[in-house]
C-alpha cells in the first residue's frame, strides 16, 4: 500500500485516495473546433509509461481535493506531489 | 503418561503442567510449552502424514515454519476444524485434537500409497501429458479424481466462529526476528530514542540463542536474550511481540504482521480475537529473520525419522525431546556437530558422517574429544524402514563423489542432516531488493535495497554470533540516529561461540549402482531429483518454467527447504553456475495466513457500512422488507399478512395510481451547489440548458461521460440565484460528486462554484398519487398548493408544523407528486406527520418494488436502462441535447456508431398472452427456433406487473426499436428456460402525454 503525501493533509495511506489517471491530459476547450483524432486522443488514448508518470489522485476519504503525483510505475517511488495549480 | 523420548530436566517446557491431547484418535501427554510436534516426538511419533502425490509416509523435517511435511487438521471444542496447520507451530493446549491429512483409511495404512508403487509412471508433467484427451474429460472425470487423491486437508464447511482484528501502527524501526541480531538492533535503536517494534514469530524470543551453546557477556545466550527482552518491554518506546510473524513487505515500507492471540490459551475470554493482523508503516525495517538449514539429498531421504540436524538440536534443547536414540548425523559442514555433541551430552552415541575429507575446526576437535564416532568422506546412500527409518546404507564416496567405494548397512532410528544454511531472504526480496549469490555459503543474500530496509545476522549470510551482535548494535544505532537525530551509542557485549563456518558444496548423493530410488528435493510437493532432471532434459530452461512444470517450491511452504537445492540441481545439470540460473520470485505471504485474519472484522453485515434513512425504525416497525440499494437499506415493500413481494408491490402501486402513497427517498444523492458560476457549471455538465432556469424551479437533467455515454440523470432546483440543489440516482451519488469535483478543480478551476454532498443532511419523502395535493394542503395549511401556485417542477420553502421544509413538485411515479425534504433529524417527525394526516385518506407507504412498477409503466429510465452502454437517443432523450451550447461528452456524439439510425432504442414489451412475466435480461429474437447463435435484437431491461392495465409490462432496449412497434418477437431466457411470444409497444405505456404530473 502506497503512502501518498496529500498537498493539503500530509502523508496518508493509499486507501484514502482514488486514482485519476494521466495528469498531463488536457481537456479540449469547450466550443473549440477540433479534429476527431484530437478528441479521440483526449477521450481514449493514454500512454502507459514504464517509469516516471505524472498522474492525478483524489483524496476521496479526506479533503476531497484532486492533486498531482509524480510516481514511478515500476518501483512506485513517489518523487513529488503537488496541488493542481502548482508545477 | 510415558513420554519415552523426553529427557530429564532439559528444555524450557513447564513440566509441572501436563497436557493431554489427541492425535489420530489416540490420547497422548505432553507439557505446557510443547508444540504438537515436540509432544508427538516425545511420545516417539514421527509418522505424521502422507505425501502429496505418492502418499509416502512422512515425518517431521524441521521444528518451525520451514516444516514441509507435518501439516495436520486441527479440531477444537466448538467442532471447528482447520486444515493444513503446521504441527511444528501449534502450541499444545489441553484437549487439542489433531489428525493426519491426505491419507485413507489411516496414516499407517494408506490406500493411496499405491501411487508410490506406480511412481515410475508419475513423472513431472504426468498430468499435463496424460489427461489431454478427450478434452471434456478433464473437468468431468480426471480433475475430480486427481483432486481427491492429492491435496491437503479438508476445508471446513461452517462459517468461522472466531473474531479477527486489524491494527494499524507506525514506528521508526521494525525489527523482524528476535535472534541475537534482532535483539541487538532493537536495543541499540530503542536506547537511541527510536520507536521500535520487535516481532518474533515463535512463542519464545531469542531465535538461535535458544538452542546454541553460546555466551554473551557473562551469561549464556538464552539468559541474555531473556534479560534484553525484559529490558525492551520496560521501555515506553518499544513494542515487543511474540507469536507475531511479519509475512509481507509491501510498497513504501508497509509491513504486514500476523499475531496469534488466542489458540495457545487454555481458557481464552470471549473478547480475545483469534488473530490480529498488523499493518505497520515503518520508517526503517531491519530484517533479522535468520536462516534455514538445507537438507542433504539421498535415496529415500523422506522417511519419517530423517530430519534437519538443527531441528533435532532444537527439540533437545528447547523441548527436552530426543528425536531418536540411535542417531546418524549426516553433514557437509561444521554446524551439525553441535547436534552430535548435544546427543552425546544426553548419553546418546551418534554416528557422524561427514562428506568432507577432513576438518580440523575446533568444533570437530571437540566432538572427537568427546569420543563421537566420525566417518569422513562418508554419506548416506539409501535408507530403509517402512513407517520409520530403521536402516541406513552408508558409503565412502570416491574421489569425484560420483559413486561409492563401499556400502554398508547401519541400523538407526533417525538421520539428522545438514546441508548448510539458507538465509531467509523472503522479506528482503519482497521489498524489491535484488539478491546476489554468495559463493562462500552457496546461497542468495540481499544486495541492493530498493526500500528502507537492512538485512543483518544470518539472514544476510553472516553466520557468526559475534557478527550478528556487532551488526545489530551498529545498524540499530545508525538507523535510529538518522531518524531521531540522537546520539546514544551502545556497544555490543563480548561473546563466545563454537566456530562453524566451513562447508563442502556437495549435497546430492549419488544413487547406489543400478538403483532408481527417489531422492526428494521438495518434500511437500513430492519433487525428486529425477523430476528436475527430466524437466531440464525436456527443454525447460528458465527456472520459473522448471518450477511450474515440476511444481518445485510451489507448495504451501514455498520451498523454504527445497528452493536452493532445486536451483543447485538445475545448475548442475545445465553445467551453469547458480547466479546464471537465477532464483524464482519470493511473494508474500511468507507463510500461509488464515483468510479470516486478512478479512478481519469486515465480514457479513460489517463487510461495508450500512446506511439507513432517519425513518428506518418506522419502516422496521411497519413490517418493511428491506433491500440493498448501494450501501443503503431501503424498504422494498411493507408486508401485510402473508402477501408475496408481487402482491405487495401491486397493492402499493395501485394505491399510488388511485389514491396517495408515500415513499422514503432519502437515499437519493443530493449535492449542494453554490457560487456565481453555478448555472454556467450546470450548463456544462448537463446536456440541456440551465442558464435561464428561474429561481424556485426544478429541471430534469441528463449527464454524459466524455465518451458520450449517459452517466446519470436527476432533477436540479434553483433555490436562489447562485444556489442549486442537485439530485442524483442513489447508485451514482458518490461518482457524480467526484466527477463534479474533478471538473471544478482540474478542468475549469476558473469557475466560482463549490459542491458539497448533502445526501445525509436531508430526509426525503415522496408523496404521490391523485390525492397527494389534498394531503399537501393538510401538511402545509398556510401554503397555496394549487396547480397555479405550485405547478409541476415548482419549488417552495415552507414550515412543516414549525420544521423548515423544502417542497419540490417532481415525480418519478408519473402521478401528481411532491417531494418533501427536512433536515435529517426531523425525518421521523415528517414521516409520522404524513402518516397521521394521511390516515383518513388511506395513505399507504410504498417501497422500491412499487416505485419500480410505477416508473416502468411510465417508461421513465433508471439504472437498469442507464447501464453504461446507452446514449441519450437510445433512451429517447435526444430532445434534451442542446444544440446551442457545448457540454461534457457532446463532441463524442458525432461518432459514426452513435449516428446510426438503426441503433437500439427504448421500447415497451407485452407478452401476447397478457399473463407471463418476462424475466429481466431476456433476449429479444425474431425466431425462437433458430439455430444458435440466435441473433439478438435487444434485451429486457426491467419488468413489472402493470397495475394500470393488469398485465405484465417490460422495458427493453431494442435494435431499430421505434420501427418495430407493433411487431411480434420472442423473449428468450435460457436461464429460466422460457420462450415468450411478445409484442413491441411504446415505452410510455401509461399516460403517454404526461398529463397526470401536470394536473
Amino acid at each position: 500500500m502506497l503512502e501518498i503525501k496529500c498537498p493539503y493533509c500530509g502523508k496518508r495511506s493509499q486507501n484514502e485516495f482514488s486514482y485519476g489517471g494521466d495528469a498531463s491530459v488536457k481537456r479540449p476547450a469547450l466550443e473549440k473546433e477540433i479534429s476527431d483524432k484530437e478528441w479521440d486522443d483526449f477521450v481514449y488514448f493514454r500512454k502507459n509509461p514504464r517509469g516516471k508518470h505524472l498522474e492525478l489522485w483524489h483524496h476521496v476519504s479526506g479533503c476531497r481535493q484532486w492533486f498531482k503525483v509524480s510516481r514511478d510505475t515500476t518501483t512506485h517511488e513517489i518523487y513529488k506531489t503537488s496541488k493542481i495549480n502548482e508545477e | 503418561m510415558m513420554q519415552k523420548y523426553r529427557l530429564d530436566k532439559k528444555g524450557y517446557i513447564n513440566r509441572k503442567k501436563i497436557i493431554s491431547f489427541k492425535f489420530n484418535g489416540k490420547k497422548y501427554f505432553g507439557y505446557e510449552g510443547d508444540t504438537l510436534a515436540s509432544a508427538l516426538l516425545a511420545n516417539g511419533i514421527h509418522l505424521v502424514g502422507r505425501s502429496f502425490k505418492y502418499h509416502r509416509p512422512r515425518g517431521f523435517i524441521g521444528a518451525g515454519v520451514d516444516e514441509p511435511n507435518a501439516k495436520v487438521q486441527l479440531y477444537n471444542k466448538e467442532a471447528k476444524n482447520e486444515p493444513n496447520v503446521l504441527a511444528t507451530e501449534v502450541e499444545l493446549v489441553e484437549g487439542l485434537t489433531a489428525k493426519s491429512q491426505n491419507c485413507w483409511p489411516s496414516v499407517s495404512f494408506d490406500f493411496g500409497a499405491i501411487n508410490n508403487l506406480f511412481s515410475k509412471f508419475f513423472p513431472a508433467g504426468f498430468y499435463y501429458k496424460t489427461f489431454m484427451w478427450p478434452k471434456n474429460f478433464w473437468y468431468r472425470i480426471y480433475e475430480p479424481i486427481i483432486r481427491k487423491a492429492a491435496g491437503l486437508g479438508v476445508a471446513p464447511l461452517k462459517p468461522d466462529p472466531d473474531r479477527y482484528e486489524h491494527k494499524f501502527e507506525y514506528c521508526d524501526v521494525l525489527v523482524a526476528g528476535s535472534g541475537p541480531a534482532g535483539i541487538s538492533t532493537a536495543l541499540a535503536a530503542a536506547k537511541n530514542g527510536a520507536k521500535v517494534i520487535l516481532a518474533e514469530e515463535k512463542p519464545r524470543f531469542g531465535g538461535s540463542l535458544l538452542s546454541d551453546e553460546v555466551t554473551i557477556g557473562n551469561k549464556n545466550g538464552k539468559d541474555w536474550a531473556d534479560e534484553s527482552i525484559s529490558q525492551l518491554k520496560s521501555m515506553p518506546n518499544v513494542i515487543v511481540k511474540n507469536r507475531s510473524q511479519v509475512f509481507g513487505y509491501y510498497d513504501h515500507n508497509m509491513m504486514v504482521m500476523i499475531e496469534k492471540t488466542k489458540d495457545h490459551l487454555e481458557n481464552p475470554t470471549k473478547f480475545i480475537p483469534r488473530q490480529r493482523l498488523w499493518y505497520i508503516r515503518a520508517k526503517e525495517v531491519v530484517i533479522s529473520t535468520g536462516s534455514i538449514e538445507r537438507p542433504l539429498v539421498f535415496a529415500n531421504n523422506d522417511r519419517p525419522g530423517i530430519m534437519l540436524a538443527s531441528a533435532a538440536k532444537e527439540y533437545m534443547k528447547v523441548y527436552g525431546v530426543l528425536v531418536g536414540k540411535k542417531p546418524i548425523i549426516f553433514t557437509n559442514n561444521d554446524s551439525a556437530y553441535d547436534c552430535a555433541i548435544e546427543f552425546k551430552k544426553n548419553g546418546i552415541d551418534p554416528l557422524v558422517l561427514d562428506i568432507r575429507k577432513n576438518s580440523d575446526s575446533s568444533i570437530v576437535k571437540e566432538a572427537k574429544n568427546l569420543n563421537i564416532k566420525i566417518k569422513f568422506s562418508h554419506g548416506v546412500a539409501n535408507s530403509k524402514g517402512h513407517l520409520r527409518v530403521n536402516l541406513a546404507t552408508i558409503g565412502k564416496l570416491n574421489n569425484s563423489k560420483s559413486s561409492y567405494e563401499n556400502l554398508e548397512n547401519v541400523s538407526c532410528d533417525c538421520i539428522c542432516v545438514s546441508g548448510n544454511w539458507t538465509p531467509t531472504v523472503h522479506l528482503s526480496s519482497q521489498s524489491g531488493n535484488k539478491l546476489k549469490f554468495n559463493d562462500k555459503i552457496d546461497a542468495f543474500i540481499p544486495n541492493q535495497s530498493r526500500q528502507n530496509e537492512t538485512t543483518i545476522g544470518s539472514a544476510s549470510g553472516a553466520f557468526t554470533l559475534k557478527k550478528s551482535l556487532e551488526d545489530g548494535f551498529s545498524k540499530g544505532y545508525e538507523i535510529s540516529k538518522k531518524i531521531t537525530g540522537k546520539d546514544t551509542k551502545s556497544s555490543p557485549p563480548t561473546s563466545n561461540e563454537r566456530s562453524s563456518e566451513e562447508h563442502d558444496k556437495f549435497w546430492c548423493m549419488p544413487l547406489p549402482k543400478g538403483k532408481h530410488y527417489k531422492r526428494f528435493v521438495d518434500f511437500q510437493n513430492d519433487v525428486a531429483v529425477s523430476d528436475i532432471e527430466l524437466a531440464v532434459r525436456e527443454g525447460f530452461r528458465s527456472i520459473e518454467h522448471v518450477k511450474r512444470y515440476t511444481t518445485l517450491g510451489m507448495a504451501t511452504d514455498q520451498g523454504k527447504t527445497s528452493n536452493l537445492n532445486g536451483l543447485q540441481l538445475v545448475s548442475n545439470v545445465e553445467k551453469k553456475i547458480v547466479p546464471e540460473v537465477g532464483h524464482t520470485t519470493f511473494r508474500p505471504p511468507y507463510n500461509p495466513v488464515t483468510i479470516g485474519a486478512i478479512v478481519g472484522r469486515e465480514v457479513g453485515k460489517n463487510y461495508r457500512p450500512t446506511r439507513k434513512s432517519p425513518m428506518h425504525s418506522w419502516h422496521e416497525k411497519n413490517n418493511a422488507v428491506f433491500v440493498d440499494a448501494g450501501l443503503w437499506l431501503r424498504p422494498r415493500y411493507y408486508k401485510q399478512s402473508n402477501e408475496t413481494l408481487s402482491d405487495a408491490a401491486i397493492r402499493e402501486a395501485t394505491n399510488v395510481r388511485n389514491n396517495v402513497g408515500v415513499c422514503d427517498v432519502t437515499s437519493l444523492g443530493k449535492i449542494d451547489i453554490k457560487g456565481a458560476d453555478s448555472a454556467e457549471f450546470l450548463n456544462r455538465v448537463y446536456t440541456n440548458a440551465w442558464m435561464k432556469l428561474p429561481v424556485g424551479k426544478s429541471r430534469y437533467g441528463v449527464m454524459l461521460r466524455e465518451d458520450g455515454i449517459v452517466f446519470d440523470d436527476g432533477t436540479t432546483t434553483r433555490i436562489s440565484e447562485n444556489h442549486f440543489h442537485m439530485t442524483t440516482t442513489t447508485a451514482q451519488a458518490v461518482n457524480i460528486l467526484a466527477h463534479l469535483e474533478y471538473y471544478l478543480q482540474v478542468v475549469w478551476p476558473e469557475l466560482d462554484v463549490n459542491v458539497l454532498s448533502t445526501t445525509e443532511q436531508w430526509a426525503g419523502a415522496a408523496i404521490a398519487g391523485p390525492n397527494s395535493r389534498d394531503l399537501m394542503g393538510k401538511l402545509f395549511p398556510s401554503l397555496d398548493v394549487s396547480n397555479e401556485a405550485l405547478p409541476f417542477m415548482g419549488f417552495k420553502e415552507e414550515d412543516l408544523f414549525g420544521v423548515p421544509a423544502r417542497i419540490f413538485r417532481i415525480s418519478f411515479s408519473g402521478e401528481l407528486a411532491y417531494e418533501i425534504n427536512v433536515e435529517s433529524g426531523y425525518g421521523i417527525f415528517m414521516w409520522e406527520k404524513i402518516m397521521e394526516l394521511g390516515k383518513e385518506m388511506n395513505i399507504e407507504p410504498y417501497g422500491t418494488e412499487a416505485l419500480s412498477t410505477l416508473r416502468i409503466e411510465m417508461g421513465h429510465v433508471a439504472g437498469s436502462e442507464i447501464d453504461g452502454r446507452v446514449i441519450s437517443s437510445d433512451l429517447s432523450l435526444e430532445g434534451m441535447l442542446s444544440k446551442k451550447k457545448d457540454f461534457i461528452g457532446k463532441r463524442s456524439l458525432n461518432r459514426e456508431a452513435f449516428l446510426d439510425p438503426d441503433r437500439e432504442k427504448i421500447v415497451g414489451v407485452i407478452p401476447l398472452d397478457r399473463k407471463t412475466m418476462i424475466p429481466e435480461g431476456s433476449h429479444l429474437v425474431k425466431d425462437n427456433k433458430s439455430s444458435l447463435p440466435n441473433p439478438k435484437l435487444g434485451h429486457i431491461s426491467a419488468s413489472c406487473w402493470s397495475v394500470e392495465y393488469n398485465n405484465p409490462f417490460s422495458l427493453a432496449i431494442l435494435k431499430e426499436g421505434k420501427k418495430r412497434i407493433g411487431e411480434k418477437l420472442y423473449a428468450l431466457s435460457p436461464l429460466k428456460n422460457k420462450s415468450i411470444p411478445v409484442e413491441i409497444v411504446s415505452s410510455h405505456y401509461v399516460d403517454p402525454k404526461g398529463e397526470r404530473v401536470r394536473s
